[in-house]
Order: structure tokens, then C-alpha cells, then sequence
């Protein structure tokens, strides 16, 4: 894995709660670079987070609110957030009820930053 | 209408979940030798003969292309274009060798048909009987049965 991919996601990883990130190609749904905690299935929470992102897009486009930048999924057991970063990347991050939404948010924003 | 139809039976249900869950436009379900098994979103038979046609000869030349570099046999290719993609996997069940031949657009991805694409395959593994003895089909035959074949892929 590229030296900056993965710099990008131990930052995002060492925040308590994270059980992993994923640098996913928007569009295709699949993984660029992934750094995850054993049971968490990567492929399946790239494609679904990938699909997921795009429909969101969409109905903010139809909201006339723009592009989103920042996507939390809160359920019963756990966390989903995403972060839209250029050329197309999409930062996910999964984690578990504990985990500090608003650091993690903080830690993608700068990931997406530095895939520029 | 109903745009899943089978002429093998027990490929129905686990191909009518897959088009659900991954979002394909077109789905078709086929031997080696080219010889259809079930389809979905297909309208006419002669795209589901040019197709299930060139889809076989894609995994074919493939395969060969393995062989030469001494390397495993491909399980799956992707060919993305801007607006549709095209992804063909090959799979051994008890029934033989199936190739599945899937067409996506912008509303599904390459991920997504990746993804549930496996689930396709260990359902049709699962449910697939063993393959019986088939006697080579006589040219004086071919005709019939690619009409039997056609009647039910399309309900006629």
C-alpha cells in the first residue's frame, strides 16, 4: 500500500471506537487501501458505502444543497461515516457506538485533504 | 413482465436476488460452450444468442491467454466503460463449469457486482444438481432444442 494512503488511514484508525477505514474508488465501489480490524468485511462495506454515497448525492442534487462533504450513519451497534475527497476517493470509516464522531470527522476531512 | 426467466429451474431464485441486490441491467447465465441457462432483462433472442456467444469466446480466449502464461484461470473480468460496465465471472458447480455475463450502469458499480456476485455463486453452487450424462446434441436437433431453450427464456 502507497506510504501516504496508509498514513492517511492510521490517523483515522487511532481514534478510539474506529474499527476501520477504507480509501474506496467512488464510482467502482472497490478498495484503493483499507486498514481494518479483523470481522469487518472491507469489500462489502466499500461497494455498499460506494452505492450509498452516490444515491445521497443525488438526492442532495435534487435538494439543489449541492455535493454533500460529510455522510454519519448512526445505527443500533455502530457507525458508518463518509467523506467524499477528489479524483473521486471516498473515505469510509467504520466504527462503534463509542466512537468520537466528531474527531473521526475531523481526521477524514484532513485524510481527503492530503489525497490531493 | 417479468424480465428473469430460466430454462434450468434452480438457477431462478438465486439469479432473480442477485439483479435485485446488485442493481444489474442485464444478467445472463450460461455454459462454456455458450449454451444459456437463465437471463435477465433481455428482450430479444438474438441478443441473448450474440451475447451469451461472445461472452463464451471472451472466457475462452482468456482462459487460453492464462494457460500460456502459466497462470491460474481467471475467476472474473471487468470491462468499465462511461456508462456501462461488463462483468463476467466463471465458477465450477456440480452441474459444471457456468460463466455469468452481467451488464451494469451507473446506477450499480463494479464493487457492488463484485460483491454479490459470490453470493450468486455459492447459491448456485448449493442448489446446483450433479451433472448427468449428456449425449453430444445432433446437429438434426440443434435446431428444436435452441427453440425450447428460446421459448423459455422468453415465455414462449
Amino acid at each position: 500500500m502507497r506510504t501516504g494512503f496508509r498514513q492517511a488511514l492510521d490517523t483515522i484508525t487511532r481514534v478510539r471506537g474506529v474499527h476501520g477505514a477504507l480509501l474506496v474508488a467512488g464510482d467502482d465501489g472497490l478498495i484503493i487501501a483499507e486498514a481494518l480490524m479483523e470481522g469487518v468485511d472491507g469489500k462489502a462495506v466499500a461497494a455498499l458505502a460506494s452505492s450509498l454515497s452516490k444515491r445521497m448525492r443525488r438526492s442532495m442534487e435534487a435538494c439543489n444543497a449541492g455535493p454533500p462533504h460529510f455522510m454519519h450513519l448512526q445505527a443500533t451497534d455502530g457507525t458508518l461515516v463518509m467523506v467524499p475527497a477528489p479524483d473521486g476517493v471516498l473515505v469510509v470509516t467504520v466504527g462503534d457506538v463509542r466512537m468520537n464522531v466528531g474527531l473521526v470527522r475531523l481526521e477524514m476531512l484532513r485524510a481527503a485533504e492530503a489525497l490531493t | 413482465m417479468r424480465m428473469t426467466r430460466a430454462v434450468e429451474g434452480w438457477t431462478l431464485v438465486p439469479l432473480e436476488r442477485f439483479v435485485m441486490e446488485s442493481g444489474a441491467r442485464l444478467t445472463l447465465l450460461l455454459s462454456p460452450a455458450g449454451q444459456v441457462l437463465a437471463q435477465h432483462g433481455f428482450t430479444r433472442a438474438v441478443d441473448v444468442m450474440a451475447a451469451a456467444a461472445l461472452g463464451a469466446a471472451i472466457v475462452s480466449s482468456t482462459s487460453e491467454i492464462a494457460k500460456m502464461i502459466d497462470a491460474p484461470l481467471f475467476r472474473g473480468l471487468n470491462h468499465q466503460g462511461v456508462h456501462h460496465g461488463i462483468f463476467l465471472g466463471s465458477f465450477k458447480t456440480p452441474r459444471g463449469e457456468l460463466l455469468a455475463l452481467v451488464v451494469y450502469d451507473n446506477d450499480s458499480s463494479a464493487g457492488l457486482v463484485e460483491l454479490f456476485f459470490e453470493n450468486l455463486r455459492d447459491e448456485l453452487v448449493a442448489a446446483a444438481p450433479v451433472e448427468e450424462h449428456r449425449e453430444p446434441v445432433l446437429a438434426a436437433d440443434f435446431e428444436n432444442e435452441l427453440n425450447a431453450s428460446l421459448g423459455s427464456l422468453f415465455g414462449r
